[in-house]
């Protein structure tokens, strides 16, 4: 196979967007849950909850970024989709932090902003707490984000 | 610029005066109220709780009746006119409400009552529709369902399962014959049946009856179902009409809307009142106010008072063990991030108010996470225009919306710097329309194509960041008067991570890895790497001092400065301003490279523009949401984690807490 290069960059661009927007899917949904539990109660609580609802829905986000980053990077999106199989590796290596991390950082975020929907139903005032803690998650698909896209950007300037 | 200090106030005046002068404070809404003296022979305190009781039951029926107006003659409010603030109303008109609280209760009451009505008439509505449902298979009938038959007859109305035909049915009755029987109607698989047999053959036919099923039916009356139908129709007619009437009512009443939110007011300022009179001593004649006032309003509120009132007026300082409330002031660039820091907590009495100076971090910070020309440009102007347009806006509101404007200025100052309008929306549209590629240089940068400087200057402003933490703590404990310890805490860790840094930037390996050009000689980094040990050293043996055991102190000290991993962590945290600043950009090229891809002549336009505008507010919507929360949790967490705990109490001083009303001051 000639071309398995780019079947591996593309690859592992779709298993970015695939595992991170996956993961998201499953966060947000539970978070949407809980939410309108919350507002089944209370009404109000609408804009705080859906705040919390939103947080893990960044690593979908992210998982559309390195995707977008790398299927540029390769040609497919305008240029010359001809890379090397060894290159095509390191792409779909790259991909893989971002997507694996940010699958289960979304899943256990959304865990975590369900809790803190339980929170903010129960006491409004501390909502500015309850939105750190989901945070705290997701400074691990922060990281995983800033590995892949300093890999991505960084294969592309490599003579392989 | 800091916290308020406070004085502890004593107002003792004439019993006589006691309803007006508290009108006046909690109009002014200067003084929180605490009660630190203990009942003695002389004073004691009122117990007007039943008072407060009746308040509170009227507000909530208050509530109750607007959420009745609500429902059923919704009121139009004009979009955002949330931001107009409450209507201000003068004290005189609020004094006159009393000769319209007679009547505003009576309306009160009425609403909630004929909201009871529609409630109970609606539940006889669903009553009756099921009866009516059960009777009406039985509509051919032309006895009463209790009919059980004649002299020398017996009568059987119920229902067979199956279905049955009259033949069928007399076949099976046949022993104990003659019998009539009757199909009144078949429903599903359930049969009505009327069946008359003689009357010496009634407990025969009945058992064989059961053994086929039969059931009578329940709610047997002495009217015929024609007419028991009738009937029903006839009520459920009448609760409809008495709903609609109710209804109608309801809408009529509806124009005291303004009238009931006023009673809601009136009696939630009165509420608070009776509350505060619950713990005022009383003597016969004299009543005593004690609580926490700022100091800006002392002279005012101690001038306003003497002279309409005879009043006694003390004051001191809080005693140092007292759990006095906490107030913060800063000045109109700072104040909007009060909320945010009263989000984490208010400061203790140890404490400096951090306001101020996070609040230069927070507006860059957040400008470069969202860093987008055109986005910051949308958040200034909407938020500016809102602040233009709604003057009387509240004060939650009016810092949120501030707060965003500087977020916006901040996001417009750093998209510039780092050439994004709208992700590449200048390339993008003159490539795709004018054929000729224009671009915006950038004053600075573009970190999407230079990352790694990006994230050396993410962390470098980390680094910033975190050291101003140390500052703020060596500041505290200097003005605690523990200069020893601001020494051992925070100065030691200040120099070892600056000289870290020194040794670090003379290393040519590292240099090579961020990518910068410029190497610091290597005598730097030796004497930075001995101040550096030094202060290593300084925190191994001086973090542990409070534990009197040398060794342990030791280790404690060995432990404390493994702490330098939180460092390290601290610092690769800021990547995130990297991470989210690239995600803005980059998902703004995305939707403008997909605009630019459908169609061609008009509808690339059209397509174009479609895919613009509901791409980019998504885009603004989720990378807005992530620079807010990210901001957020660097103070929080980095910044806050270095010097402030928190832990004081909020100020809440006796005011008016409307909610539909502000009344004015004269």
């Amino acid at each position: 196979m000639d071309n398995l290069g780019i079947v591996l960059a593309i690859t592992g661009a779709a298993v970015a967007a695939l595992a991170a927007g996956c993961g998201s899917a499953v966060g947000v949904g539970i978070g949407g849950e809980a939410a309108s539990g919350v507002i089944s109660e209370d009404p109000s609580q609408f804009g705080k909850v859906l705040i919390l609802q939103l947080l893990p829905g960044t690593q979908g986000i992210y998982g559309l970024l390195i995707a977008f980053i790398t299927l540029t990077q390769i040609g497919v999106l305008g240029g010359d989709p001809n890379i090397s199989t060894a290159k095509g590796a390191m792409y779909l290596a790259a991909c893989l932090p971002m997507a694996i991390v940010g699958l289960f950082s979304a899943i256990k975020q959304g865990r975590t902003s369900v809790a803190c929907i339980g929170l903010v139903a129960k006491r409004p005032d501390q909502f500015g707490k309850a939105m750190i803690l989901p945070a705290m998650v997701e400074t691990y698909a922060i990281l995983a984000l800033l590995v892949s896209i300093l890999s991505i950007v960084g294969i592309g300037g490599m003579s392989i | 610029m800091a916290v308020v200090p406070m004085q502890r106030i004593n107002i003792c005046a004439l019993k006589k005066d006691r309803k007006q002068i508290l009108e006046a404070l909690q109009r002014k809404g200067v003084i929180e109220i605490c009660d630190v003296m203990k009942e003695g022979k002389v004073f004691h305190k009122d117990d007007v709780s039943d008072t407060a009781s009746q308040l509170t039951k009227n507000i909530q029926t208050g509530q109750k009746a607007l959420q009745v107006l609500d429902e059923y003659a919704p009121e139009k409010k004009p979009f955002l006119a949330f931001l107009n603030g409450r209507q201000e109303v003068t004290i005189e008109e609020y004094d006159l409400f009393r000769k319209i609280h007679p009547s505003a209760s009576r309306i009160v009451k009425r609403l909630v009552t004929l909201d009871k009505m529609i409630q109970s008439d609606r539940a006889e509505i669903t009553k009756n529709k099921l009866l009516l449902e059960a009777m009406e298979p039985w509509v051919s009938l032309d006895v009463p369902m209790d009919f059980e038959g004649t002299s020398s007859t017996s009568a059987f109305i119920g229902m067979l399962p199956n279905v049955w035909t009259e033949e069928k049915l007399v076949e099976t009755m046949a022993e104990y014959g003659p019998v009539e029987a009757q199909i009144i109607s078949v429903i599903g698989e359930q049969t009505c049946v009327f069946l008359l047999g003689l009357k010496k053959h009634k407990d025969k036919i009945f058992d064989l009856l059961r053994m086929n099923g039969f059931a009578r039916p329940m709610n047997v009356s002495s009217e015929s179902p024609a007419k028991q139908i009738e009937s029903l129709r006839t009520e459920i007619q009448r609760l409809e009409d008495e709903i609609a009437k109710s209804i109608e009512e309801i809408e009529e009443l509806a124009k005291n809307r303004e009238m009931i939110q006023f009673f809601v007011d009136y009696e939630t300022t009165r509420e608070e009142k009776y509350e505060v009179i619950n713990r005022l001593l009383q003597s016969e004649h004299t009543f005593v106010l004690t609580g926490y006032i700022p100091v800006t309003e002392i002279d005012t509120l101690k001038a306003f008072l003497e002279e309409n009132f005879d009043v006694d007026i003390q004051l001191k300082d809080p005693s140092p063990k007292a759990d006095v409330p906490v107030l913060l002031k800063n000045n109109s660039f700072a104040r909007p991030l009060e909320g945010i820091t009263e989000g984490f907590s208010s400061p203790n009495k140890e404490e400096i108010d951090p306001t101020s100076i996070m609040s230069v971090f927070y507006y860059m910070m957040f400008g470069l996470m969202f860093s987008d020309a055109g986005y910051g440009l949308l958040m200034v102007v909407v938020c500016g225009l809102i602040l233009l347009k709604f003057k009387k806006m509240e004060d939650s509101w009016k810092k949120n919306i501030t707060m965003f404007f500087y977020c916006g200025v901040a996001t417009m100052f750093w998209g510039i710097m780092f050439s994004s309008y709208f992700g590449d929306v200048v390339d993008v549209v003159s490539t795709t329309f004018f054929g000729k590629t224009v671009s915006i240089p950038p004053l600075w940068f573009a970190p999407t194509s230079e990352p790694m400087r990006m994230l050396v200057f993410s962390m470098a402003l980390g680094v910033v960041h975190l050291m101003t933490g140390l500052i703020m703590k060596f500041i505290q404990c200097v003005r605690n008067g523990k200069l020893m310890d601001g020494i051992y805490d925070a100065i030691f860790w200040f120099v070892l991570i600056i000289s870290c840094v020194f040794v670090l930037m003379s290393s040519s390996m590292f240099m090579n890895i961020v990518g910068l050009t410029f190497i610091l000689p290597s005598a730097v980094g030796n004497v930075a790497s001995i101040i550096a040990l030094i202060s290593a050293v300084g925190i191994i043996v001086m973090s542990g001092r409070e534990s009197k055991n040398k060794g342990k102190r030791i280790m404690k000290g060995m432990y404390n400065l493994y702490g330098i991993t939180g460092y390290l962590s601290d610092v690769l945290s800021y990547s995130r301003l990297l991470a989210l600043g690239l995600a803005t950009g980059v998902i703004g090229t995305v939707i403008n490279k997909m605009g630019s891809m459908a169609g061609s002549g008009v509808v690339k336009v059209i397509a174009f523009i479609i895919i613009f505008c509901v791409g980019h507010l998504l885009n603004f919507a989720i990378n807005a949401l992530g620079a807010y929360v990210h901001t957020n949790r660097l103070q929080y967490v980095e910044f806050f984690g270095k010097f402030y705990d928190g832990g004081g109490r909020k100020y809440m001083p006796f005011s008016t807490k409307t909610k539909y009303y502000k009344i004015k001051e004269n």
